[in-house]
């Protein structure tokens, strides 16, 4: 393992906060349940000679996913972009439009061809072959059957890339699938609609820092975000225990902060680390601001948590 | 005559197709189309009304939000349960955060690598960027060092041989016409930008719980009672406002000013104009049906650009055609039993070609968004609105005709950034007063009526944003979403009139089809979302605010 003071000073050399770096990868390493002397090394991922490539498709989607993706800050967008990743094909960022967009996508997937990550936000339509989704000419089902056959892994960011999404609700009009379903690969998954970025960035350290991808449960969620539920952990947990309930949004129970199941809160069959790291760097989270939890890091979540304010 | 295809349009929501016939140097002809479907009208058939917030929000999660909003109003509407005070100000704070963060971003993430050149950045000079920079505005971090270290930066990026998402764009192309050391100001200010819209999302969360995606908008009023009592959040969002009102102030008015300067002939020949402006209006200063509730920002209909005689608008006037669109002429009345059926998207430039359907108000196709919503605003005679505009041209020196053109379009969300920042102080003001008064209530009472509909119009970032709900028996029987994106890139119509892209781009200089920056430049000036746009409606009746029982 390279020096830790050698490490920083490549970070510094790229423009990038050294206090604000360590902090990072504390937060990264806490994340995912390392020890503390494992921050170097964490550190030291993140800032590889060569930035490891990334390849980011957009499918069936409404890029709340990657919106989610900007609100980092531990690190910086730009410092993902800049600095840590090679990020070479992202739609919503990128500079080129159409052949010249193409030509990106088309070069980093043969020139790092089994070495880039693909990040997939979107759900695949598959009725009449993929025609009711297309990108540059190109079928989505086709061009995420190539990408994701030259990837060194898939990571799924959102429920729709996951598990289909909102288009795939009942009665799924473009028979959209999971990236998964659609080409048979297995996924990392990082649900949520959309999920939080600190889920998502800790699940590429680890990758790039042990070289496999992290322990999943059986929805191939990374087991350090998604092992427990939102109600496990909720700090309304007291006021469920002591039968305290909110009845009516705005009433006295809700002004006190208390327990949302009887408003419907799906936190209790909810698997995700919300409770713990809130969204927006801790501003907020939706239970916060008094509204239930509508389950949207499980799959088929809009059919099977739905109606969202009726009670489990 | 040859073709050009533009697919993807990136830096946008959603995934867009262009066309264009280029003669002589410009875009004789142009078709915009949508090229993704996926029924978000269909699934909401059949559900509990009180879900349609969240399942429409996720229509796009760029112009999060927006359909949220839209929605409960269309659900207060139809249950006759309008948001008391607290709830329509909690709600007027996350929605104006929205347009801070939503103008801004696209001017620096996704439409300023249209005018910027980031390898010409590479040759500036620090020193003089520096001095550039302390002429146009005051703000921190704008020393000569501080524009070296983003340049520093920026070579050893471009040192590495991975240019990420800066890979093949159209550097050096003819008409990016700033000089090196603005090109500079504009990097930095695109890399301060993405740091700062953390905080204008902050500002959402809040009081929505999180962004993207909030979850506080209830029937008849917010969730959020606890943060909107909590002094120290009312505290903490003005202090991010004064951050992102710093940053209007003295970095995005002065660029987009500057951008501007370089470009008066986009003004003068109004490169990218439309026709006809619609706005719904917004920010409600009272509770009520829409058309009673005072709106801060006046909406209303201006056609053939005649700011002297604005209308009201009539929402009644609404239709949509699918004559050019990938759905099935005359299929059946009711969506709601599964018979609205997309058709095989085959794209046909005399046919059909696109997944968005072509909504007209009288008949005619209308632009929609900032310039639209600024034009209304003026034309009421809104005086921050008025004051700004009539800065805007006289600092450029350009006629107010200038406005109706790409570069109009720029401004107008440059313009509507501040006025709206301003007045998010006030409303903060309002709710201060509120809660000092001992008010604590966010919600009004209601119950389900048997049988209602519900129309909720508003102005979003992107243009004018509508929804038509139909419960019965707490299921919805139809649910309609008549989105800015629909109106702005929506193909021909039976006359064969083209929507208000394809207008704008008629007629715009391109000096290298094979490097189409001139074209992407005015359809981002849109700022496009596809995602929202694609929908169905009653192809039958064509009427987006008329139901009937099953």
């Amino acid at each position: 393992m390279e020096n830790k003071e050698e490490v920083l000073a490549r970070v510094e050399a790229k423009g990038v906060n050294r206090r604000e770096f360590i902090k990072y990868a504390t937060l990264v390493t806490s994340v995912l349940g390392l020890a503390p002397s494992m921050i170097p090394k964490v550190a030291e991922a993140m800032t590889a000679k060569q930035r490891p490539t990334v390849i980011w498709l957009h499918f069936a989607e409404c890029t709340g996913c990657s919106e989610a993706l900007l609100r980092t800050t531990y690190p910086w967008i730009d410092e993902v972009i800049l600095d840590i990743l090679n990020v070479a094909y992202h739609e919503t960022i990128m500079a080129p439009s159409g052949k010249a967009a193409e030509k990106s996508l088309h070069d980093a997937m043969a020139k790092y061809k089994g070495k880039y990550i693909l990040v997939c936000e979107g759900a695949i339509p598959t009725r009449d072959g993929g025609l009711y989704g297309r990108v540059g000419g190109r079928t989505m089902l086709s061009i995420a059957k190539e990408a994701t056959k030259g990837a060194l892994a898939t990571v799924c960011i959102g429920n729709c890339a996951s598990f289909g999404g909102v288009q795939a609700a009942d009665p799924n009009p473009s028979k959209a699938k999971s990236v998964s379903e659609a080409t048979g690969v297995k996924t990392v998954n990082i649900s949520g609609c959309p999920p939080n970025v600190v889920n998502f960035i800790a699940t590429v350290v680890h990758f790039l820092l042990l070289g496999k991808l992290p322990a999943l449960d059986d929805n191939g969620r990374p087991l350090f975000a998604y092992g427990s539920t939102i109600h496990d952990k909720c700090p309304r947990r007291a006021h469920y225990e002591a039968g305290e309930f909110v009845k009516k949004f705005g009433d006295a129970g809700a002004m006190k902060g208390w327990c949302l199941a009887e408003m419907g809160c799906k936190g209790p069959d909810t698997y995700n680390n919300c409770s713990l790291i809130k969204f927006n760097d801790g501003t907020n989270w939706p239970i916060g601001a008094g509204h239930p939890c509508i389950g949207c890091s499980e799959p088929s979540f809009w059919d099977e948590k739905s109606p969202f304010y009726e009670p489990i | 005559m040859a073709k050009y295809t533009i697919d993807p349009i990136t830096r946008i929501e959603g995934h867009l197709r262009i066309d264009v016939e280029i003669e002589g140097g410009k875009v004789k002809d142009a078709w915009s189309s949508a090229q993704l479907f996926r029924g978000l009208e269909i699934i909401l058939q059949g559900r509990d009304p009180r879900d349609a917030p969240y399942i429409t929000q996720r229509a796009c999660g760029v112009c999060t939000e927006v359909h949220a909003l839209a929605s409960i109003r269309a659900l207060d509407d139809a249950v006759g349960a309008y948001a008391p005070d607290l709830g329509r100000l909690a709600r007027n704070l996350v929605h104006g955060a929205q347009y801070l963060h939503d103008h801004i971003t696209h001017f620096y993430a996704l439409s300023a690598l249209d005018w910027v050149d980031v390898v010409s950045a590479l040759s500036a000079d620090p020193k003089k960027t520096a001095s550039l920079a302390n002429g146009l505005g005051d703000y921190p971090n704008s020393g000569a060092s501080d524009f070296k270290a983003v340049q520093d930066r920026l070579k050893t990026f471009v040192s590495s041989g991975q240019l990420g998402p800066f890979a093949n764009g159209y550097w050096g192309h003819p008409d990016y016409r700033l000089p090196p050391e603005a090109n500079l100001l504009a990097v930095s200010h695109y890399l301060m930008w993405l740091r700062l819209q953390v905080k204008a999302s902050r500002m959402m969360a809040l009081f929505g719980g999180k962004n993207p995606h909030i979850q506080t908008y209830v029937t008849g009023g917010v969730s959020c009672v606890r943060d909107m009592l909590n002094v120290d959040r009312l505290a903490e969002y003005l202090y991010y406002l004064k951050e992102i009102t710093a940053f209007i102030d003295n970095v995005y008015i002065p660029d987009v000013l500057a951008v501007a300067s370089f470009y008066k002939d986009w003004g003068a020949k109004q490169i990218g104009g439309c026709t006809n402006f619609l706005a719904y209006g917004n920010f409600p200063q009272k509770a009520g049906k829409y058309g009673t509730e005072d709106m801060w920002l006046p909406g209303g209909v201006i056609m053939n650009r005649d700011i002297g005689k604005p209308m009201a608008v009539d929402p009644s006037k609404i239709t949509e055609e699918v004559t050019r669109s990938w759905y099935k002429d005359g299929a059946p009345l009711h969506p709601a039993k599964g018979v609205t059926e997309p058709v095989k998207p085959d794209y046909n430039y005399d046919g059909k070609y696109s997944f968005f359907k072509a909504p007209r108000y009288q008949g005619k196709a209308m632009e929609v968004g900032p310039l639209a919503q600024v034009l209304a605003a003026y034309a009421a005679g809104h005086a921050p609105t008025k004051t700004l505009v009539n800065a805007v041209l006289k600092h450029l020196e350009v006629p107010a005709a200038a406005l109706f053109s790409t570069l109009g379009r720029t401004a107008a969300r440059c313009i509507e950034s501040k006025v709206v920042a301003d007045y998010l102080v006030e409303q903060v003001n309002q709710v201060i007063a509120k809660v000092k008064g001992g008010d604590t209530k966010t919600v009004t009472d209601w119950k389900w009526p048997a049988e209602a509909t519900g129309m909720g119009l508003i102005d979003v970032p992107r243009g004018a944003l509508g929804h038509w709900l139909h419960q019965k028996g707490k299921k919805i029987v139809n649910y309609q979403l008549v989105v800015p994106s629909t109106w702005n890139l929506g193909p021909r119509d039976a006359k064969g009139q083209v929507g208000p892209v394809e207008e704008a781009l008629i007629g715009t200089p391109v000096a290298d089809p094979k490097r189409p920056l001139e074209i992407i430049r005015t359809v981002h000036s849109f700022d496009p979302c596809i995602a929202c746009g694609v929908h169905v409606i009653d192809p039958e009746t064509n009427q987006v605010h008329k139901f009937k029982v099953l």
